[in-house]
């Protein structure tokens, strides 16, 4: 677990404090919810969330959803429980195979894949990646990695129907997640606690009406070497605070690197904390062991990612006033 | 360039602005020479869009290599690059 550099220290204790009473405040004064309902998924930020969330509400007022599908890593469901178990909050196991073959998922992502790879087919693994910003000045277009049973790996670019089908069906994953999050929050009476830190929520690392769905999202604003300080912080185990982050989404391993970000994430957060603070790249770029060229790539990207996650963001447009302002 | 290279350049820009204009919902003002990135014109969906439009309309393949700025950025830029992938 990378060390949280200077530029990006918090008090851990007055930041978990705040969180826990905003979350009391929006959560039982604004929503009137009795307590909150999360996914779990085994990694740092669900982790997190979890721990503030029992502080906020008692562990008696927290739900937390283990919901594995057939893609999932296998230490995932191990490492949702340890979590859980270290908090002692009730869980329910949400198998949601059934659902996605039910809609169609698997088969129609498989489909789209086929039409660039012919002979994809039972038993293949599959995961999508982008180029290097750092390695390339190349437009960051994805490319499927297809792996037979027994064979080595197929890497094809997509063309835009490909593309555009691969992420559609996949995107079933986190909205079926997010209808059981609040199938559950309806019946316990709860709010839904939403997992997203800063990178994912400023650069629109989120499924729309998927994932970046939520009541209250209280890790938005805290980059993600912070949210590991406020993990050991938390006494999160061990385990979870080194698992390497994950998109566990592909059945191929697959790095958020690959999937999405320009750049690990501690180098990421210090690129996003710079262009925040009015850094230039080449101030930046020392401090993440770039050349100014490669840290002018990273604000580039960041730049396009922030256009990109303008509609992910975007509440349902509206010709007119259409009632009284019920967010008052 | 010889009269035919540009006249060849000329119908390509023409379609071109014309695509553009249609799937990007964009007025027909652009500067050739404007990166169509920065211009919030094509985002990396956009960039797709303009590839496969490039391998449709001229009938090439348009190698993961070349999926560059240099080539794709511009109207100008994508001229240059179909006028040498077709040999106008």
């Amino acid at each position: 677990m990378p060390e949280l550099h200077p530029l990006l220290a918090i008090d851990l204790a007055v930041e978990a404090d705040r969180i826990v009473d905003a979350m009391r405040r929006s959560v039982r004064g604004t929503m009137k919810r009795k307590g909150a309902v999360l996914g779990l998924s085994g990694g740092i930020d669900s982790s997190v969330c979890a721990a503030l969330a029992v502080r906020a509400f008692g562990a008696d007022k927290v739900m937390g959803l283990h919901m594995p599908e057939t893609d999932s890593a296998d230490e995932t469901l191990e490492l949702s429980q340890l979590m859980a178990d270290s908090l002692g909050i009730d869980t329910a196991l949400e198998n949601i195979t059934p659902i996605l073959e039910g809609a169609g998922c698997y088969r129609r992502r498989d489909d789209a894949i086929r039409s660039v790879i012919p002979e994809y087919g039972t038993g293949w693994r599959s995961k999508i990646v982008l180029p290097s910003v750092v390695e390339s000045d190349s437009f960051r277009v994805f490319s499927v990695v297809a792996q037979p049973p027994e064979g080595d790996p197929i890497k094809v670019r997509l063309p835009l129907q490909a593309y555009l089908e691969v992420v559609a069906a996949t995107n079933f994953k986190q909205r079926t997640r997010k209808m059981l999050e609040y199938y559950w929050a309806d019946r316990l009476n709860y709010a839904v606690i939403g997992t997203p830190n800063h990178q994912e929520y400023d650069q629109g690392f989120f499924v729309k009406n998927g994932d970046g769905s939520a009541d209250f999202k209280p890790i938005a604003h805290l980059y993600k070497t912070q949210v590991y300080a406020l993990a050991e912080h938390l006494g999160v185990p061990g385990e979870i605070c080194r698992r390497p982050p994950t998109t566990d989404t592909y059945s191929m391993p697959q790095t958020q690197e690959e999937f999405y970000f320009s750049l690990p994430y501690d180098r990421m957060d210090l690129c996003l904390y710079g262009m925040d603070h009015g850094m230039s790249p080449a101030e930046v770029a020392p401090l993440v062991g770039l050349r100014t060229e490669q840290a002018e790539r990273v604000y580039a990207d960041i730049v396009g990612k922030r256009k990109a996650a303008r509609y992910l963001h975007l509440s349902p447009q509206l010709v007119g006033s259409a009632a009284e302002d019920h967010t008052a | 360039m010889s009269i035919i290279e540009t006249v060849n350049a000329n119908q390509i820009e023409a379609q071109l602005r014309e695509f553009i204009v249609e799937n990007f919902f964009v007025e027909d003002e652009l500067d050739a020479t404007e990166s169509l990135t920065d211009a919030g014109v094509i985002d990396s969906t956009g960039v797709l869009e303009v590839v496969s439009w490039i391998e449709d309309t001229f009938a090439v393949t348009v190698p993961d290599a070349d999926i560059l700025p240099d080539n794709l950025d511009s109207i100008a830029r994508i001229v240059r690059y179909v006028t040498g992938c077709v040999g106008a």
